[in-house]
């Protein structure tokens, strides 16, 4: 294996590393938001999907794991390319300038590190309750024990959840809008004919994740998704 | 027309494992400045005014002063080469600048080029990294004929394209990750459209992606700042061949002749 090592520890490796686990993890993003979207289907809708993966302990635990892995493995090549890039440029320009490279290109290491303390954050809310006890409780109180619409929506209706929940999704919106594009060129997609479709569908589909949380987070927050009782 | 310059002088070298940081930008003044001088010349007429009041000259380099050695650049208001696009700072003109311009002008910067004194750097990284690999290796003798191995006018406009880089280091010095990908993009793909070249092609690809790693370069993450300073031009494209001809070298292909052919499978 350690041919696999010495490929992750290349500059290239590293980079298509980044890219697999970023396809990884935009991949889960989407699934993620597609399963809370039920969220306007009603409780009954969000619940039976909460069960459904609850009755598959086994496959979920897979899922966990893998998920953790994947996500670890990012953040931690991340940090080595961008520490392995501070060290290339020792001295600073006096006067610096940028021709063509987007903002969300240049803040793609503030952004990522945002995103990893916004994720801490999200699984301390709603998968170990330890902000909001109160919000955690109602989970386990409803009908069959997986009443997560209650927990959800009591959580978003505080102004300032809710708030700070959209407002992150400007953050993951910059990181995608990116990242989606840059994966395909670091993973060598790069056609004269496709190149400029896929920085449009990058921010599309960025534009789609960030914009569907932000919707779900305000819908509760306005009243157009109703509070359980 | 008038200009005021800052400009970077350092005088003790730097070294890579010493990394000398007490240069800084010094301010000068120039009054008889022809919108037709080239940049260089324009550095010229500094350089006499300096050497007239007994001060020491800025070092820069510079050769063929036509666009095509490689030798000259500096970064000029923040961008290699300067503002205009597909040009050396040879090429450059003075009319591209309005009257009374305050213009920075500063070596590359990158751990990889340590500064040799003021504007030069040391660009040595570039020729082993080329020499890792970015050749093919033919017996020398009697030419062939011209026409043995036939290849494509498309293939030869894709390795043409790639083999316009003249090593100036321009594409390291405006990347934010000071990363050499461009260039070396620039070598794996100037022979991967030729069958001469495909004959090496996994070597090539492992061989020069160590080597570029040994020398301390950044990271590329596809800002595409290179593109856009490269006087020749050279596409990003020379980037995604690079990565799927390492990925190709180092996963996909079962590595053969590992004893023989060097490099580390
Ligand atoms: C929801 C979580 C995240 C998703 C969906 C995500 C997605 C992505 C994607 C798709 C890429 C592009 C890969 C490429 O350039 O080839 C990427 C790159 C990157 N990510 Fe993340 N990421 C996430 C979290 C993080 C975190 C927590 C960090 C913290 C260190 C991070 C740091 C980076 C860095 C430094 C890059 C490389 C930047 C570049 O190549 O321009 N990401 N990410
Ligand atoms: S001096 Fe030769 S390219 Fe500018």
């Amino acid at each position: 294996m350690t041919w696999l090592f010495d490929f992750w520890r290349s500059s290239i490796g590293g980079k298509v590393t980044m890219a697999i686990t970023g396809l990884l993890l935009f991949g889960f993003v989407v699934a993620h938001l597609l399963g809370n979207l039920q969220l306007f289907a009603g409780p009954e809708a969000i619940n039976a999907y909460a069960r459904f993966l609850h009755e598959r302990q086994g496959l979920l635990w897979v899922a966990r794991l893998g998920l953790l892995a994947v996500f670890v493995l990012h953040v931690v090549t991340g940090i080595r390319l961008a520490r392995g890039n501070r060290a290339a440029r020792p001295v600073p320009y006096a006067k610096d300038d940028t021709v063509q490279a987007t903002f969300a290109s240049r803040s793609m290491v503030f952004s990522g590190l945002s995103l990893l303390v916004f994720v801490l954050y999200h699984l301390l809310h709603f998968t170990f309750g330890l902000t909001n006890p109160a919000h955690y409780a109602r989970k386990a109180a409803g009908a069959d024990g997986h009443d997560v619409y209650a927990m959800v929506t009591a959580s978003f209706h505080v102004p300032a959840i809710a708030i700070a929940y959209a407002g992150f999704q400007i953050v993951l919106f910059l990181h995608l809008r990116h990242g989606i594009q840059s994966l395909a060129q670091t993973l060598g997609l790069h056609h004269g004919r496709y190149t400029p479709w896929i920085a449009r569908a990058s921010v599309v589909l960025a534009l789609f994740v960030a914009g569907g949380n932000a919707l779900l987070a305000l819908s509760v927050l306005s009243g157009l998704v109703t509070v359980a009782p | 027309m008038k200009v005021v310059l800052h400009v970077w002088r350092q005088q003790r070298r730097s070294t890579k494992q010493d990394f000398v940081q007490d240069g800084r930008m010094v301010r000068y003044e120039l009054d008889h400045v022809s919108p037709d001088m080239s940049f260089l010349e324009m550095l010229d007429v500094l350089n006499e005014q300096l050497i007239r009041k007994g001060e020491d000259p800025v070092a820069f380099d510079h050769d063929c002063r036509e666009g095509i050695c490689g030798s000259c650049g500096v970064v000029i208001d923040g961008v290699p080469h300067g503002p205009e696009r597909g040009t050396t700072a040879c090429q450059l003109h003075m009319r591209s600048f309005r009257d009374g311009a305050e213009i920075w002008v500063e070596p590359w910067r990158a751990a990889a080029f340590p500064v040799v004194r003021d504007l030069v750097v040391d660009r040595s990284a570039f020729d082993r990294v080329v020499q890792a690999g970015a050749f093919v290796s033919v017996n020398t003798g009697a030419p062939q004929d011209a026409n043995a191995i036939p290849v494509p006018k498309a293939a030869a406009d894709r390795a043409f394209d790639a083999a316009t880089c003249i090593g100036c280091g321009a594409c390291v010095a405006a990347c934010k990750n000071a990363s050499a990908m461009l260039f070396v993009g620039a070598k794996v793909s100037h022979f991967l459209h030729l069958p001469q070249g495909r004959v090496e092609r996994e070597r090539r690809a492992r061989n020069l992606v160590a080597a570029m790693d040994a020398e301390g370069f950044g990271n590329c993450t596809n800002q595409n700042e290179c593109e856009a300073v490269c006087p020749k031009e050279i596409p990003v494209r020379v980037i995604a061949e690079l990565n799927r001809e390492f990925v190709r070298a180092r996963l996909i292909e079962e590595p053969v002749g590992k004893k023989r052919v060097g490099g580390d499978g």
